[in-house]
This record gives structure tokens, sequence and C-alpha cells, in this order.
């Protein structure tokens, strides 16, 4: 129900992330000024901003990353949180389905480990050592061990940041189809206004440590105009 | 055009592998003293059909690894004795000949005294070496993870650092007299320092984004140890394990020369005091394939174990 609506202030117990006045800062500089942020579950939201804004900030507090965040409000995230950083970040010295698996204490883990693996398009690989993948196919890995956690919330801080443009877009396709699947919360942070446009249900700017601007996306949404704002507010003039 | 033409000449004769770049530089200077003749050079589509195009970059690694490749040493200055040897170059009395040393090795096999002196030689070292991996080992991990722990081990480890092991030896002999306990000690603390500083330089270098993730897959204490912060260690461990073999076989020549009666640094030193070149010469032998071979055992296992990594090595 959310999930269209993507209501600006749909507070309530319901949703699956519930952030208010979020603090951070490093040293007198202030990063996050008060950040309010709410995602209802099997929400995709996307979060834009200039670089060092405090995207990545944003995305440690809520993974439980950084213990030095402070703030008036709340944070309330779900148990069952995976991160998908920019870097792969596979462990070098574990297989493939080791790396899916990492974590996972239950007895049939290996199958879920090549079951997500076959999700991502890697079925067969699973022996294989990370570094004999291509940069894709690294981020695929990546993806399938956050998936196979089945979390009620993936953060993502731009999982595809440095990948080819084609690959990219083929990964776009492939989270796509992977989160109607499986149906977690999204925040995913980009640098890209279309990834966000074609990717999320709903687009938040940050800037100066606050959310500057919200917007529904989605197809019933005025694609070229959304996108003329969104490029506005972080500072760029598309040539309309 | 004739200026493109002589161009294009000198970079077709030009030497394959010779560096490109310079090349290119030169006739980019050529180009600025004659404006007339702008032609890049690159865009020159007679250049760009070049046979003398390098495939591939220039190699920087040491390439293909072969097999037996690490004997070519050895065996080179074996050959180096055997000629010295015959040609005379070499006194007998100060280098035993080779088919001497051969010989000699086949009386001492014939009566066992080899075998029997090789095989306590063996078992203190390969005990001492032992005792001091785990010792080494969970030290280094009490230390790398835990900050009580690094405040209670790594101070003492370095002042052990700085005492030369073969020091400790008359404190050894005082407190343990003589027998196997003193002499598999002795080597127990030669060994543990090397795998104790080297495995704690490795997990100390695990790199912090490795452990994020564990946190955010919600990895246990016991798992993370397990898998990331064990093999996270273990290319510092084996590099640890290199000095430590090697160790282990310095300690043990002391140990068995200083005071002993049995074993190789025994058997060596029996054959000084009656001035047997041959034996002595045969024992060094005995000590340099010793430490060969466990070096290659050490080296092996390293390439099966840290398979994973791709390095320089190979
Ligand atoms: N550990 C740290 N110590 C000091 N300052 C930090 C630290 N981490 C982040 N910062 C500062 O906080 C600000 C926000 O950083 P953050 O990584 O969140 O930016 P970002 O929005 O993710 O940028 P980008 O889009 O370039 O990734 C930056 O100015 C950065 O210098
Ligand atoms: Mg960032």
């Amino acid at each position: 129900m959310a999930t269209h609506t993507g209501g600006l202030k749909s507070a309530g117990p319901s949703n699956e992330v519930s952030v208010r006045n979020l603090i951070r800062s490093f040293g007198p500089k202030g990063v996050l000024n008060g950040v309010d942020l709410d995602i209802a579950p099997g929400e995709f939201v996307a979060l834009l901003g200039p670089s060092g804004c405090g995207k990545s900030t944003l995305l440690r507090a809520l993974a439980g990353l950084d213990r030095d965040v402070r703030g008036s409000g709340v944070v309330k995230v779900p148990e069952q949180v995976s991160v998908v950083f920019q870097d792969s970040r596979l462990l070098p010295w574990d297989s493939v389905l080791g790396n899916v698996t990492l974590g996972l204490r239950d007895h049939d883990a290996d199958a879920r480990g090549r079951r997500a693996l076959a999700e991502v398009g890697l079925a067969g690989r699973e022996k294989a050592w990370p570094h004999e993948l291509s940069g894709g196919e690294q981020q695929r890995v990546a993806l399938a061990r956050s998936l196979v956690r089945e979390p009620r919330l993936l953060l993502a801080d731009e999982p595809f940041g440095a990948l080819d443009a084609l690959t990219r877009l083929k990964m776009h396709a492939l989270l796509k189809d992977l989160v109607a699947a499986h149906r977690p919360a999204v925040l995913l942070v980009t640098h890209d206004v279309d990834e966000a446009i074609t990717l999320a249900d709903r687009v938040i700017v940050l800037q100066d440590g606050r959310v500057a601007l919200e917007r529904t996306a989605g197809t019933s949404v005025d694609q070229s105009s959304l996108r003329g704002e969104l490029l506005a507010a972080l500072g760029v003039h598309a040539a309309a | 055009m004739t200026t493109t033409a002589a161009r294009r000449a000198t970079t077709v004769t030009a030497p394959p592998y010779q560096g490109d770049s310079t090349n290119g530089d030169s006739t980019k200077g050529d180009a600025g003293t004659h404006p007339g003749a702008a032609v890049e050079p690159h865009l020159d589509p007679a250049l760009t059909g070049r046979p003398d195009v390098r495939p591939t970059s220039r190699r920087l690694g040491p390439g293909q690894r072969r097999r037996f490749a690490g004997l070519v040493g050895p065996a080179a200055l074996i050959l180096l004795w055997v000629v010295a040897s015959a040609t005379g170059l070499l006194d007998p009395r100060i280098l035993s000949e080779p088919w001497t040393v051969v010989a000699t090795a086949g009386e001492l096999i014939a009566d066992g005294r080899l075998q029997e002196n090789l095989a306590i030689s063996a078992q203190r070292a390969g005990l001492g070496l032992f005792f001091g991996i785990v010792v080494g080992a969970v030290l280094a991990v009490l230390s790398g993870l835990s900050r009580v722990g690094e405040s209670l081990i790594d101070g003492p480890v370095q002042i052990k650092r700085a005492i030369p092991g073969l020091a400790l030896i008359p404190l050894l002999i005082l407190w343990f007299g003589i027998d196997e306990t003193m002499k598999v000690l002795t080597i127990t603390l030669g060994v543990f320092v090397p795998i104790y500083l080297q495995t704690h330089a490795g997990l100390r270098g695990i790199d912090l984004r490795y452990v994020e993730l564990a946190q955010t897959v919600g990895l246990s204490r016991a798992g993370f140890i397990r898998r990331v912060v064990l093999p996270g260690a273990l290319p510092g461990f084996f590099l640890g394990l290199r000095f430590a073999v090697t160790g282990a076989w310095v300690s043990l020549v002391v140990v068995e020369q200083i005071n002993s009666t049995s074993g190789i640094g025994y058997m060596m030193e029996l054959a000084r005091t009656y001035g047997q070149t041959n034996i002595i010469v045969l024992g060094l032998a005995v000590y340099g394939v010793l430490g060969l071979l466990s070096d290659a055992a050490v080296r092996l296992l390293e390439r099966k174990a840290l398979s994973w990594q791709r390095t320089l090595a190979g």
C-alpha cells in the first residue's frame, strides 16, 4: 500500500525505517544536522545529494556501523538489515559461495546460497575465488550475499558506481527483479539521477545535512519534469 | 608529405619493444618545429597498422613459474665444489671432497649412526617448532584481538625479541638441566617470536572494511575469527613460519653442539675432536638439505593455503 503512495510523511508504527532528528558531526563539522526519514515496508527510496553531503554517513548510521551518531529523536531500523557497499567487499580468501553464505547459521545455508547465486545469474561459479570474477560479477555476488538473508531493509551505497554504463543498466534490471521477488525496503544511495528515477518509488535529496527535497517517482509521475527538478536541486541546470 | 613519409619510415624500422612513447614524443617535438606537417602520428592510418605494435604491455613480474627452478642454485654450488675438489684447487684438509663425504654418509648409514642422530635431531626441531607455532599463533591472536591481550602480551614478546635466544641457554640449563626439555624449550623460544610478530602484523593489517562486513552480516565472535581473522592473518603467519623453520635449525645446531650426547650437532662436535673433516662436512650438508627441504615444504604449504592470493610470485 505505502509502496505506491510514497507519502512524504507517512510516519507510523508500521514503517520499516523511522528516523527523527539524526545528528552526526566529525569534530566541529556538522555533517548530518537533523535528518528525518521514513521508509515503508517494501518501499524503494533513492538518496541523492552532492558529494560529501553525508549520504554514506547516513547509510552507515542506519546500518549500525557508526557508534557516534546522536540525535534527539529516534532511529528505528529492523533487525534484518543487509548492506551492499560501493566495493563488492568480498573476502578474497573465501570462495564465491562462502562469501554469499557468510554469517548464515542454518543447515540449508549452502543450498540457499546456491539458489541466490543462480538468481543473480552466477550458477556454476560457486567455487571460484572472487578475484576470478569481473567487477560486475563481483557486485552480483554482493547482491546475492545481501539478499540470501531475506532482509527487511536493504541499504546500498552506490553499488553500481564502479561499473560501466551497460553493465549498470543490466544491474538495474536485476536489482528491480530481485527487489520485486524479495520485497525488502530499500535505501539506495546514488549519484545518478536517472538511476534514482528508474528504480525508486521515492527520491530524496540530502543537502546541508538535511532532507532538502522529497519526491514520489514511479511510472505515474512525469519523468522529465522530475528529472529537471532533481537536477536543479543538485545544482545542475539541465538544458530543457 | 615528405616529412610524414620519413617519419613513418623511422617508426617502422624502429626495433620492436622499443618504448613507443619515445617515438611519439620525438615526433611531436618534430611537428612543433615544422608547423606545416601537422599529422598526428597516432592518426596516420599507415602507422596504426604497424606490424611492431606490442600486443601486450611490458611484463614487470618475474614470469612463469618453472618446476625444480629452486634447485638450480644449490646444484650450481655443488658443481663448483666438485670441480674445485677434482682440480685440486680445494685442499681436502680444509674441505673434504664431495665423494669422500658421500662415502662417509654411506658408512654412517650402514652402521646406523646417521639415521639415529638425524631422528633425534628432527624430533627436537619438530617438537620445538610445533610448540613455537602454537604459542606464537595463539599469542598473536590474543594480542591482536583484544586491547587487554595486547598490553599484556606485546611488551614481553618485544623484550624477548631483544634478547638473543642463545643468551638464555645458561639460565635454561640451570632451570631444566641439559636434557631434552631444555633443548626443545630453546628451540620453542626461538620459533615463537617470528610466528608471533608476523601473524600479529598480518592480523593487524586486515582491512577494516572486512571487519565492517562481518558486523553487517552478523558474524559471531568465533565466526569472525574463523572466517576473517585467521585467513586474513595467514599470509603473515606463513612469512613467520619460514623464519621460524630456519630459526629452529639454527637453535638446534647450538643446543646440540653445546651439550649433547646425540644428534647431528653432537656427531659433528665429536668429529671435531677427532679431526674428521668429512663427518663435519657431512653434518653441514645434512643441515643444509634439511633446511632446504623444510623451506620447500613450507612454501608448498603456503601456495596451497594461499591459492586465493594473486601475487607476483604466482
Ligand atoms: N571518518 C570520518 N572522519 C572525518 N570526517 C569524515 C569521516 N567520514 C566522513 N567524513 C566527512 O563527512 C562528510 C560526509 O561524508 P560522506 O562519506 O557521508 O559523503 P557522501 O555524501 O557519501 O559523499 P560521496 O557521494 O562522495 O560518497 C564529508 O565531508 C567527509 O569528509
Ligand atoms: Mg559516499
